[in-house]
């Protein structure tokens, strides 16, 4: 994480805080700052989705593939995850100063992913055991503004929402590889289902208590960490991983605590995100005409 | 456990632009390399370069001719600082005789030993003892107020902590805006009616912090923090509307200066606190405040 610089009041401050449940913000422990979402803004990747929390800027663009399955999995697809830390988020992470939390980011996604409960990756198969699609998440981060777990992850499964793969109509068997044949209209596509796609909550234990959304200050007060993914199936959230970042421990009451915590709060923002992600569906269209950006 | 969580869409995201009092005579905004004019005639001031015989921006910003100078002054900057200006600065590192601090400007400044009062108040030489002791004073992340006291001939800041309202800051919140949005005035230590002091920093640092009563006034000259008290509920619930209210008005493009915070802070006061972390409120204040103002000056 980027280094934030404070001094011991400022950390006691931020502490009494989250003891009041007020935090300097007027946020209480549980709520998130305002996000704004946009996806489909890379006109040349197949998805994509730039999420802004407060100050935490995340760009995801998604590419496909066709691959040849893995031997073991020969009905699955395959999903890689690249995180690249740009230097406009901070002087640190020019050259390879933002590598070990992109390897972080990434770690946590891949395992938040790994389970085919939480991502079917049946979906992305073609010819069992010959083709299938494999889809490159490449995840910029412009702005460090703190929780970048979260933002990821939601900006994740929007630009997963929005990714649209060929139609693949046809396939040619000519002796032992097959051709495939794909259609030529951009608009003939399918989607990807998101509903089990999992979302990291990270859970952020400050003094003894536990927050969600912490901000870059807040996260620099705080000595442990715990990321939940939390996954919904059946209209019911579970855990489809967890991993603690941070140097301190933590204790079994509080771990649980704070595990119901995640799961809890991942499940609403699930709820949230798919409502909004239908809603701008609504609003825009199959066509998109433009797109509003960065700018304005 | 409900959570407060808001996704917004960027199709819905509010036009800042829409604040601006005259939409007709909004002010041309010259791009980094942009011709501004011929160089015949004419001064070039900061922010310029001549090439082609052309004056050329080399920021982002509008245009200000003072007679023949012709200067280009951005929105967003380093903090350029001035002999008397007050800074709200960090402390980076503890080097012999002086502290480095970080005052937003565009190279580190420096904190002389010499430069602050030792606790107890005496006038005294600084002994070798003193020099050891530095990391007490001020250890790396503390925020002090200063004064600029000199500018060095490459840029450096040289700060000085010698007057009873300057010194280490205790509990409070430190607010980053651009330095250009500070408006210069007489005063930049409020203590604002609402119920908390403020600290305008010329180097867009603002700090925020519990109201001190008056026989308190003296000790922040000096090296003391109460670390062991809690501030109470109401104060940080100023303090937090404050925060909010100042970061409205910085998104607004709005000059900060007491008045201004002062209303915006007024016209916050139908909404909760976190609530004015969202867009619309936001721009909400930034209006209602805007016409106050205008109102004002009538």
């Amino acid at each position: 994480m980027a280094y934030v610089a404070l001094s011991e009041a400022e950390k006691t401050f931020i502490l009494h805080g989250v003891e009041e449940d007020f935090r300097c913000d007027g946020r209480s422990r549980r709520d998130y700052r305002p996000m704004e979402l946009e996806t489909g803004l890379v006109s040349n990747a197949s998805g994509s989705a730039r999420l802004r929390l407060a100050n935490t800027d995340i760009l995801v663009g998604i590419k496909t593939e066709i691959d040849v399955p893995d031997p073991l999995t020969p009905e699955f697809g395959k999903l890689e995850f690249f995180v690249d830390c740009s230097a406009n988020a901070t002087p640190e992470f020019e050259g390879r100063g933002g590598s070990d939390l992109a390897q972080e980011l990434v770690l946590a996604l891949e395992n938040a992913y790994e389970s085919p409960l939480a991502f079917d990756y049946r979906t992305l198969c073609l010819i069992p055991g010959q083709q299938c699609w494999k889809l490159y998440i490449d995840i910029l981060i412009l702005e460090c503004g703190g929780n970048l777990h979260d933002a990821v992850s939601l900006a994740a499964k929007a630009a997963l929402h929005n990714t649209k793969l060929p139609r693949v109509t046809a396939s040619l068997l000519d002796a032992g590889v097959t051709d495939l044949i794909i259609s030529d209209n951009p608009y003939d596509c399918t989607r990807l289902t998101i509903d089990t796609v999992p979302l990291l909550v990270t859970v952020c234990k400050i003094g003894d208590y536990c927050l969600v959304d912490p901000s870059a200050e807040e996260e620099a007060c705080s000595t442990v960490s715990i990321v939940v993914s939390v996954s919904m199936r059946n209209g019911e959230a579970f855990l489809s991983g967890s991993h603690m970042t941070g140097g301190g421990a933590m204790h079994r009451d509080t771990m649980r605590n704070c595990l119901n915590l995640g799961l809890s709060i991942g499940e609403q923002l699930n709820t949230l995100l798919a409502k909004v992600l239908k809603q701008e569906e609504e609003r825009v269209g199959p066509k998109r005409p433009k797109t509003v950006g960065f700018l304005k | 456990m409900a959570t407060n969580a808001t996704i917004e869409l960027a199709l819905d995201r509010v036009d800042w632009c829409a604040l601006a009092e005259r939409q007709d005579v909004l002010p041309r905004v010259y791009t980094p390399g942009e011709v501004v004019m011929p160089e015949a005639g004419f001064m070039r001031g900061h922010g310029t370069f001549v090439e082609d015989e052309n004056i050329k921006a080399s920021v982002a910003g509008v245009i200000e001719k003072v007679n023949k100078l012709i200067s280009v002054r951005p929105l967003k900057s380093r903090y350029v600082g001035e002999i008397g200006d007050v800074v709200v600065a960090r402390v980076i590192e503890v080097q012999q005789k002086r502290w480095r601090v970080d005052t937003n400007s565009r190279l580190d400044s420096i904190l002389l030993l010499s430069s602050v009062n030792l606790p107890g108040g005496e006038l005294r030489r600084r002994s070798a003892e003193d020099e050891q002791m530095m990391r007490r004073y001020l250890d790396e992340g503390d925020l002090i107020s200063a004064e600029v006291q000199n500018i060095f001939e490459e840029g450096t800041l040289s700060l000085y902590t010698r007057s009873l309202k300057y010194g280490k800051l205790s509990q409070g919140v430190l607010v980053k805006v651009f330095p250009a949005l500070v408006k210069r005035r007489k005063m930049h230590f409020h203590n604002l009616p609402c119920g908390a002091s403020v600290i305008l920093g010329n180097n867009g640092y603002i700090w925020i912090s519990p109201p001190k009563s008056q026989d308190q006034e003296g000790g922040e000259g000096g090296f003391a923090q109460n670390l062991g008290e809690a501030v109470p509920r109401n104060e940080r619930e100023v303090i937090a509307r404050l925060r909010n209210c100042i970061l409205a008005l910085a998104k607004c493009k709005l000059m900060l200066y007491d008045t201004s915070i002062q209303y915006a802070y007024d016209e916050s006061l139908k909404y909760e606190a976190h609530e004015l972390l969202q867009q619309n409120v936001i721009y909400d204040i930034g209006e209602q405040t805007q016409a106050r103002l205008r109102d004002g000056d009538e």
